[in-house]
């Protein structure tokens, strides 16, 4: 059965986890890939990245939802990209405050959340044609789901190019970090790696299923 | 709402209404943001004022507490304990109160961008003892070694930065050499792999000491040479 897309969904498990696997921002639409690539040189930077994104999804959901009537559809995109701003630069405010370090680290890409297509792409395909409920649920799904791809980058990268995972030594003090892996070619390296290792798993799922499914038919 | 009349082109809503939509929203988003502001604000100094004063203290082995101070070519002047962002310079003062050194920011042009380096100046042995990065956006796992190498940091525990008998600049400037090539005390061994980031380092020394260091050797009388150091003081 195909979902009416302008139809308000019904809340379920689907909501959140869409953004988890099946939607994944990172690894099957591509999205994002600007900060995914600059800021997971290691865990703590893409830890830190995935949380002002989900927040800033799920603040900017919840109001675009709130709003999504009142809204004029001709000044909605001027509308999103202003509510949008504002979290960011609430964001931008309470990462200078808990720790100008991290600031530090993730520099420019804290603003640029802004123009981030995730967030400006769930707003309008998703916010704004769903309840708050749902389009808070489909926002952290997607957050973790960016979360979970700025961590597999960082932790990868982090390993190889410091000997380290958050910030505590892995390996003996012998190991020769392999420093291509917090450059930015490592960032490509890894990615490439990680979207390879998903599109086989998603190609091995896909034969498992249809395999079943044959089965099924013969029987 | 919108749904009832599908076949017809939607009414073109007014553009007073659209205004007045707009205007809404910024406004309230106007007023998210310096609420986030106001709030975040005292936090945010406290976090620079802490950052600044670790990169003093680490520049100014021995000393505890720090006065701000503002130095031109006017005259060296005293300045409020919170304002440290309109400072310059920093006296360092240790548990006593006896002045033990100056730290001084200077800046050069690295691989990546301008490298911000802070270092502390003591008056007693004409020298630089401490050096840190203050800001530097270069290349990590390279350029980035010039915060972290105890081979080049130990550079900086006691480099010669003696000025000439006119006290107008610098009697040696100082220079970054290659690794393992220096002999005088004003020389700075660099690292091999960050070359660039170095060198920048040891410009910025330079340019800032050959500067500020005569400066300061004129308008010393204003400086305070001890401290009250009351109990409990932060």
């Amino acid at each position: 059965m195909v979902n009416d897309p302008r139809l308000p969904e019904p809340l379920s498990w689907d909501t959140f986890q869409q953004g988890l696997w099946k939607e994944n921002p990172v690894f099957v639409m591509l999205l994002g890939l600007c900060p995914v690539l600059a800021v997971t040189n290691n865990a703590m930077n893409a830890l830190a990245m995935g949380l002002a994104t989900t927040f800033v999804l799920i603040c900017s959901g919840v109001l675009v939802s709130l709003l999504r009537k009142v809204i004029p559809k001709q000044v909605r995109i001027a509308s999103y990209i202003i509510i949008i701003a504002t979290f960011v630069t609430i964001v931008d405010y309470a990462i200078q405050a808990i720790s100008l370090d991290l600031y530090k680290a993730l520099g420019a890409f804290i603003q640029l959340i802004v123009v981030n297509c995730i967030i400006l792409g769930r707003a309008e395909a998703y916010a704004s044609k769903n309840t708050i409920v749902n389009a808070s649920v489909n926002a952290l799904g997607m957050g973790v789901g960016f979360t979970f791809a700025l961590l597999c980058l960082g932790g990868v990268r982090e390993v190889f190019g410091s000997g380290s995972l958050f910030g505590f030594s892995l390996f003996a003090p012998s190991f020769q970090p392999w420093s291509i892996f917090v450059l930015p070619p490592g960032g490509f390296f890894v990615l490439a790696f990680w979207l390879f290792l998903f599109s086989v798993i998603k190609e091995r799922r896909k034969a498992a299923a249809q395999l079943k499914q044959e089965a099924g038919n013969a029987s | 709402m919108s749904g009832q009349e599908t076949s017809k082109q939607p009414a073109r809503p007014r553009s007073s209404s659209l205004i007045i939509a707009l205007t809404a929203i910024s406004m309230t988003s106007g007023l998210l943001v310096v609420l986030a502001f106001q709030l975040t604000l005292p936090r945010i100094n406290l976090n620079k004022q802490r950052a600044l004063e670790r990169a003093v203290f680490t520049v100014l082995p021995e000393s505890t507490v720090r006065k701000n101070y503002y130095l031109d070519t006017d005259g060296l002047t005293l300045l409020p304990d919170d304002s440290f962002a309109q400072a310059n310079v920093y006296a360092g003062y240790n548990d006593q109160g006896t002045f033990t050194g100056m730290a001084i920011e200077g800046s050069a042009r690295g691989y990546q961008d301008i490298v911000k380096v802070l270092y502390g100046y003591s008056f007693e042995n004409q020298s630089i003892v401490g050096m840190t990065v203050l800001q530097s956006s270069e290349t990590p796992g390279l350029g980035d070694k010039v915060e972290t190498d105890p081979e080049f940091l130990a550079n900086f525990i006691q480099l010669d930065a003696r000025l000439n008998d006119a006290s107008s600049a610098l009697a040696n400037p100082i220079v970054t050499v290659k690794r393992g090539k220096k002999i005088h005390p004003w020389q700075i061994d660099g690292i091999s792999g960050a070359t660039v980031t170095s060198k920048a380092i040891g410009a910025a020394l330079r340019d800032s000491a050959g500067q500020m260091l005569p400066l300061l050797v004129k308008y010393e009388s204003s400086l305070e040479r001890t401290i009250p150091i009351s109990k409990g003081h932060e």
